[in-house]
């Protein structure tokens, strides 16, 4: 039963897989176009106030009251459980905004509140932020290429960039379609996401190479094909525990992460698929073959020869 | 033999993991609420404070775990619960009085024999902890604006001094000194006298219309030291008004070109803490003008509490509050509240100097204060903050001098004791070089710190066991082999963050809990490879052998890579993101020494060297 192992035919479905992710990419862009990302407060700027309830809030009740108060400009919403509370201001820097907002809500109810978070960001402050998080998301991605050009090839390298462009991408659709709040947090994760999706392709890729040395009939397609086959079990199964444990931090690390966790469960997922379809499609549609890869298995089989 | 590590080899790994055990095991102590108390400029800690604070504690009844004398003269009170600090907090204020600061913390119990081999627990970072974070922005075009002013007064000296007449000497509002001589010999002759007298002017001549100007640009390296001037100056000042606030553990830091980083944990009235960190206040002493005076050399100042009321005062500030060695909050024979003002050796002469020849005049104490109004445009659908900086100056008192005045006396007219109270302290603390703007805020209640801390660690324990239950189901021995090693790579990330003294921070935890799930990819990469190889016809030890080193390339590139990420996630990350990027990469690095050394010693203990037919993968 040794080499039985069925190979799937996973390139097979190479122009359906294509025309997915095509479709995937214009979805995620249109949104990203029409709706735009709904930045957090890092990124625009403003101010915000967490209060914690001691029972279910009447958010209505809250407007109300801020209003009277004289705050304008406010949205409120319920932050992970109905007692808390969160506010966004888009006031200017007030050091006891905090404590304002405190006592503007404290006086119409007799439950005691707990004044919990209370942030500013400046606008300057969230447009660096913004900048700097787009710059560090392009750098990694150069980086990336230049490292995978020098360990492996320049086809490989354009085609895992490809496949991350590809997840960031739809992960960033993602955040878009849902209006899902896209914080600092998040940027961390889609970042994460980089990496964890880059590992997968890497593992891919690092089979394709092999395979391309050792197989010596067959075309891109077929080498394709054995070396997803041989890699997906490990591929579903790094995938499965990533999953496990970000499916706890969705669900039990609480609402400050939630963001987060969400966006690595998008991007897993996509850099799980784009590992076996877009990394490997990309690769073939750039046009591989054996003598890409020749160059260092001569120098190796030279030195071979040197040995005496 | 194949699958057999050499002695050596395995005892190198025992002695790792036990290093990194004795470096992650303070942890396990969970920190004492403390009260930390410290000495001033004027006082020390010593065995006799400690005394009376014993006893103060003893009197209010509240239950101690321990009393200490730590290094630098800081004492330290353990007690039993968070209610206990709080109480024992103001027992030991009324007890001390404001010559010492008194300030909540979180005291590790890593015990002795660790902590002498420098051992300590993780920092936690604000948003476990809750506490304060401050982004401020110092002005700098007012730094230098402030410089300018004071060349202007400078070169009018200087060319009177040479007899060089000039008509108006100007500070334009782009940084530059325009001065206008009555003919270009003159100004030639002011422009080598400034060239050798500033080296740190660029001086221009400029012929407008027949009149003769001389342009004057300070250079970039003079500019640049104006600046770190200012910050450094700042940074001394916020440095002192955290001191006097009293806070445990306070970081105050230079971040980029122009802004400071202020945090402060477990602080519990952050707006108190926001009100004096951004204060910009100061006082001037000035003379009261006498009815025969120029209007030159006077300007008109309203009262700060009835502005129709106004004072003409002299031009000339006799000294400002940097002239103050200390300044005591205090109430008069009325009850009403004052401040009662040292000066320093320099201040007190200035003053007698002055008040010698003014008796029976007036002095105005004028309180200073630079504020910022923002001005919210929206530019083509951009919102656009624009901050117009003006200084506010209001008279706070007007008093007769009785006699002269020298090193000590008291400023009254003031609102409230809270107003004297802050006053003295910013006197004490002394005023910044430059105006500071808040443009970041961060405050999180000490509730929500544990809550998060809660959360995130429930979160790992949970991950962490399904991960544990899954490899265990699916690779049987293996994977009993595989959870080990996983297990000692959470305490190895442990121990790496505790000897960084890195801060663990929430999404640090979400970092430790991604890399459980990803850390199980490399010993997967190693299983998945030997069960190839077993399909593949080759004998078990061979299996494994080529499952290990034919895995090897793979699992360095794909963790290289990732490596990657995180590193410029870090670079480039501010706060808590610099965190997660932390412990992904100590993860990474982590994980690969636990799966590539650790589960390899483990299956050669247990399969290495035996003639095998079968194993359960």
């Amino acid at each position: 039963m040794a080499n039985a192992t069925k190979i799937y035919n996973f390139m097979g479905i190479r122009k359906l897989a294509l025309a997915f992710s095509l479709i995937l990419m214009l979805v995620s862009i249109g949104s990203l176009a029409v709706n735009g990302l709904k930045f957090g407060l890092d990124f625009t700027g403003g101010s915000l106030v967490e209060i914690g309830y001691e029972q279910q809030a009447d958010l209505e009740q809250v407007r109300s009251q801020l209003q009277d108060a004289g705050f304008a400009d406010v949205t409120v919403q319920t932050f992970g459980s109905p007692r808390d509370v969160l506010i966004r201001l888009q006031a200017d820097h007030d050091p006891v905004l905090g404590d304002k907002v405190l006592a503007a809500l404290q006086t119409g109810t007799d439950q005691s509140l707990e004044l919990r978070r209370n942030e500013f960001v400046g606008s300057q402050v969230g447009e660096e932020l913004r900048e700097q998080g787009g710059l560090g998301m392009l750098l990694a991605l150069f980086m990336i290429m230049v490292y995978l050009a020098f360990r492996f090839q320049f086809k490989f390298s354009l085609g895992a960039v490809l496949a991350l462009v590809h997840d960031v991408i739809v992960v960033l659709g993602f955040f878009s379609l849902l209006q899902v709040e896209f914080d600092l947090t998040v940027l961390a994760a889609v970042l994460a996401v980089i990496g964890y999706s880059l590992n997968d392709t890497i593992v891919v890729y690092d089979r394709i190479r092999e395979n391309f040395r050792i197989m010596r009939k067959g075309d891109a397609a077929e080498v394709m094909n054995a070396s997803l086959t041989q890699t997906l079990s490990r591929t579903l199964m790094t995938s499965l525990t990533t999953l496990l444990v970000l499916v706890a931090l969705f669900y039990f690390g609480g609402e400050m992460i939630h963001g987060f966790a969400m966006a690595l469960l998008v991007g897993v997922l996509i850099g799980t698929y784009s590992s076996i379809y877009v990394a490997a499609n990309a690769l073939i549609m750039l046009g591989i073959t054996r003598d890409d890869l020749l160059p260092p298995q001569k120098e190796e089989g030279e030195e071979a020869e040197e040995l005496p | 033999m194949l699958n057999r590590y050499p002695l050596w080899k395995n005892l190198m790994i025992l002695l790792v993991l036990a290093i990194a055990g004795l470096y992650a095991a303070p942890n396990l102590y969970p920190d004492d609420y403390a009260v930390q108390i410290s000495g001033t400029r004027t006082t020390q800690v010593d065995a006799d404070t400690l005394t009376r604070i014993e006893s103060a504690l003893e009197a209010s009844g509240i239950q101690v775990k321990g009393t200490e004398m730590q290094q630098d003269g800081v004492a330290l009170v353990r007690l039993p619960s968070s209610d206990a600090q709080l109480a024992a907090k103001d027992a030991i204020s009324d007890q001390l009085g404001s010559d010492y600061v008194v300030a909540l913390n979180l005291a590790p119990t890593t015990p002795d024999w660790l902590g002498s081999m420098g051992a300590g627990p993780m920092k936690l970072g604000l948003d476990l902890r809750g506490g304060v974070h401050f982004l401020l922005e110092v002005d700098m075009a007012q730094a230098v604006g402030q410089r300018l002013d004071v060349y202007v007064s400078e070169i009018k000296t200087k060319l009177r001094e040479e007899k060089l007449r000039y008509r108006v000497v100007d500070h334009l509002e782009d940084g530059r000194l325009a001065i206008r001589f009555i003919d270009a010999e003159t100004r030639d002759a002011a422009s080598s006298l400034l060239l050798r007298t500033y080296q740190e002017f660029l001086v221009d001549s400029d012929d407008v219309d027949g009149e003769a100007w001389l342009y004057v640009n300070l250079t970039e390296q003079t500019i640049r030291d104006i600046e770190d001037y200012a910050i450094k100056q700042n940074l001394t000042t916020l440095r002192n008004r955290v001191n006097e606030l009293g806070v445990a553990e306070p970081l105050v830091q230079r971040q980029g070109r122009n802004r400071i980083v202020v945090q402060l944990p477990g602080v519990q009235d952050a707006a108190a803490a926001k009100r004096i960190i951004g204060k910009t206040a100061n006082l001037e002493f000035r003379l009261e003008a006498g009815p025969d005076a120029s209007r030159a050399d006077t300007e008109i100042y309203g009262f700060r509490d009835t502005p129709d009321r106004k004072a003409t005062l002299e031009k000339d500030v006799i000294i400002t509050g940097s002239s103050v060695s200390n300044a005591q909050a205090a109430f008069d024979e009325n009850g009403m509240p004052q401040v009662s003002i040292t000066l320093d050796a320099k201040g007190g002469q200035m003053m007698s100097r002055v008040t010698r020849n003014a008796i029976q005049r007036r002095m105005a104490v004028l309180f200073v204060e630079h504020k910022q109004r923002m001005l919210v445009q929206t530019i083509d659908g951009e919102r656009v903050e624009k901050r117009i900086p003006y200084t506010e100056k209001g008279i706070i008192s007007l008093a007769t001098i009785q006699s002269t005045l020298g090193n000590s006396f008291r400023i009254t007219g003031l609102d409230s004791a809270q107003e004297s109270s802050e006053l003295a302290l910013l006197l004490r603390a002394g005023a910044l070089a430059a105006p500071i703007y808040f443009v970041e805020e961060r405050t999180v209640g000490p509730s929500l710190g544990a809550e998060n801390i809660e959360l995130g660690t429930l979160s790992v324990q949970i991950g962490f066991a399904l991960v544990l239950i899954f490899m265990l189901i699916y690779y049987k021995t293996f994977g009993l082999l595989a959870n080990i090693a996983l297990t000692l790579n959470l305490v190895l990330l442990v121990a790496v963050m505790s000897l960084l003294s890195a801060t663990l921070t929430l999404p640090g935890i979400a970092g430790i809990v991604l890399t459980v799930g990803m850390a199980v990819d490399a010993n997967v990469l190693i299983f998945e490879r030997i069960k190839e190889e077993l399909r593949n016809g080759l004998p078990v030890q061979s299996a494994i052998h080529a499952g290990f080193s034919r895995a090897f390339t793979t699992i360095l590139d794909a963790n290289i890579t990732t490596l990657i990420a995180a590193v410029i996630l870090f670079a480039m990350g501010t706060g808590p993101v610099k965190g997660f990027a932390v412990t992904l990469s100590v993860g990474i690095l982590t994980s690969m020494f636990t799966a590539l050394l650790v589960t390899r010693a483990l299956v050669n203990l247990v399969y290495g060297g035996r003639t095998l037919k079968k194993v359960m993968i």
